[in-house]
């Protein structure tokens, strides 16, 4: 094949077969997409563990089974452990009628046991891997500052890149897994400083903790896959990337990524870049976007709502696209139980799933928060609930959330976070 | 009176048919995952966020975008439809290709010999001129003719 970036002799004799058929294919692939960005190498992975995006045995995903069975073959692994995206289903707390299991079952994930077994084969690295929060501590797949991913899942790509300040292009479901077995990555875009640098000031003026979210989304979509330099935000932020910060940044960063495609992000006086590099990172003809109250009203506003009664009250919501960190999962147990307890009432309104990842679910689990949980009649949960609304069946029921990337992939409803509460909780008007 | 754009040829190929423009970003799994998951035989987009594409059938069209958006299974969303046989025939950027169509359009190639076309920076002016159910020539040097 005619490529332009230079190879080292080991990449070459990769590429020219020397290591077996499918090698060579997988550095074809990375070769001639990094031809596309003109990178000019290709730069080690040096963060081994990968995360991949899909975790879904879906039928239609031939190409990637087929993929898989020949890396198989050739008895090639990742070079590091794999964490990957949430399973999609949870039949004990995520209750499915008959007629619904059988489409997963049947239909939409006829091969997930086959893909799971698969990914142990390449290097899975446990039965609690599966989660688009690899990064929190429970979980432990935490590249350093300046560590080189090769990962996707897009909410995990701009956490790490912002808040871990670890350096990942936007890579797609199967070059995750590439760049994870050959141990290299081509260089360009988030990967140099230059790619790094913000192309937009987005001034937060708003008079409150933006929610994070919305401001998340109104940013995707004003710079798409441009990087934002956020000021104004550590007014409410604060300069430490504590829990609660951490939670909230995991939140927008979702949001960007998936209403945009938003990669990095900086925010003035908190994340790693802006605090060494201050405004320097910001290039000299940046546009800018301000972002006042009416404006996230005006974005929230914008939301369709597709359900197919519109008028409809919810009857059911997700809560932890992405997954919620252990303090977002203690916080909203106290909430639902505080606000039950305002309205007179014992038991959740709506149906009521709450998910994080494994690792953060058998922790709360031990916790007396899961009793008081459990007791309100809301569910604790580890799959994606993006992958539960595919089911077509579910098309029909009004289901909530506050989260920004389920309600994109699907015909779930935006809620604000205190909205979905009451309503979760029963106050009176909702 | 025709009007000529020449862009960056990732794919190449000749090509004449019609054109489906959305003139904000494209995500990819919003728009491709209804049709995929019912193994349907044409893509009828399902991006509710889209308005400009929203319900139009996209198979065997040149879908003219700036770039693609959204979650990182595009790339796999793309090699999929493409080994599915119902893609759009051209992916028409008017700007740099992003990162995730990219890898598309080379897994296609690459793992299911797909002939997909993908043309890359045909400039904003383009993608202001073009419209939905335009007569598209596409040649293998990436230039691409409205008729």
């Amino acid at each position: 094949m005619d490529y332009k970036m230079s190879l080292t002799p080991g990449q070459q004799a990769i590429l020219d077969g020397k290591e077996g058929e499918i090698k060579a294919l997988i550095m074809q692939t990375l070769v001639r997409f990094g031809d596309i960005f003109g990178a000019k190498k290709l730069v080690p992975v040096t963060h081994k563990d990968g995360h991949l995006v899909t975790s879904f045995g879906i039928g239609l995903l031939k190409p990637l089974f087929r993929t898989m069975d020949r890396i198989i073959a050739e008895g090639v692994t990742a070079q590091g452990k794999l964490t990957v995206d949430p399973r999609p289903v949870d039949y004990d707390n995520v209750k499915c009628n008959p007629l619904e299991k059988l489409v997963f079952d049947k239909i939409l994930y006829s091969q997930q046991q086959r893909y799971e077994e698969q990914l142990k084969k390449v290097g899975l690295k446990d039965d609690n891997a599966f989660t688009c929060t690899c990064y929190l501590d429970e979980v432990g797949n935490i590249p350093k500052e300046g560590d080189i991913l090769s990962w996707a899942e897009s909410s995990a790509v701009v956490y790490a890149n912002s808040v871990l300040g670890a350096r990942c292009n936007r890579n797609s479901g199967m070059l995750d897994l590439f760049g994870s077995i050959i141990g290299y990555v081509p260089e360009f875009g988030l990967l140099t400083d230059e790619g790094r640098k913000a192309t937009w000031i987005v001034k937060v003026v708003t008079t409150k903790v933006p929610e994070a979210q919305i401001l998340g989304s109104a940013i995707g979509m004003k710079v798409m896959e441009d990087v934002p330099y956020v000021v104004g935000l550590d007014r409410f932020l604060g300069n430490k990337l504590n829990d609660d910060v951490k939670g909230y940044l995991k939140d927008f960063g979702a949001a960007t990524a998936s209403n945009g495609a938003v990669g990095l992000y900086h925010i003035d006086g908190l994340t790693p870049e802006a605090k060494k590099y201050g405004k320097s990172l910001i290039v000299p003809d940046a546009k800018e976007y301000v972002v006042d109250d009416a404006e996230l009203e005006r974005v929230c506003q914008s939301y369709p709502n597709m359900w197919k009664k519109p008028n409809a009250k919810p009857t059911q919501c997700f809560i932890g696209c992405p997954h919620l960190t252990y303090k977002q999962l203690c916080d909203w147990t106290d909430n639902i139980v505080k606000g039950l307890e305002a309205n007179k009432k014992k038991k959740v309104a709506i149906r009521t799933i709450l998910c994080a990842s494994p690792d953060v679910a058998d922790k709360f689990r031990a916790t007396e928060g899961y009793q008081k949980l459990i007791k309100t009649g809301a569910k604790l949960t580890s799959i994606c609930p993006l992958m539960y609304t595919n089911n077509p069946l579910t098309k029909g029921k009004a289901i909530a959330t506050n989260s920004n990337k389920l309600r994109t992939y699907s015909v779930s409803r935006y809620y604000k976070t205190a909205d979905l509460l009451d309503i979760i909780t029963g106050k009176e008007g909702n | 009176m025709a009007k000529t754009f020449f862009g960056r040829v990732i794919s190449g190929g000749n090509w004449t048919g019609e054109a489906v423009v959305s003139r904000q970003g494209v995500n990819t799994l919003a728009t491709f995952q209804k049709s995929a998951l019912k193994n349907a035989k044409e893509v009828i987009v399902s991006d509710q966020n889209n308005p400009d594409i929203f319900g139009k059938n996209i198979t065997g069209k040149a879908l003219c975008l700036p770039i693609t958006i959204g979650s990182t299974t595009g790339g796999l969303v793309i090699q999929t439809i493409c080994g599915m046989g119902i893609n759009p025939a051209a992916f028409l950027f008017s700007e740099h290709i992003d990162s995730l169509a990219a890898s598309g359009i080379v897994l296609a190639n690459v793992w299911e010999n797909s002939k997909v076309i993908a043309i890359d920076k045909l400039g904003k002016e383009f993608l202001e001129t073009v419209r939905t159910g335009d007569k598209l020539e596409i040649k293998e040097d990436g230039s691409v003719t409205i008729l």
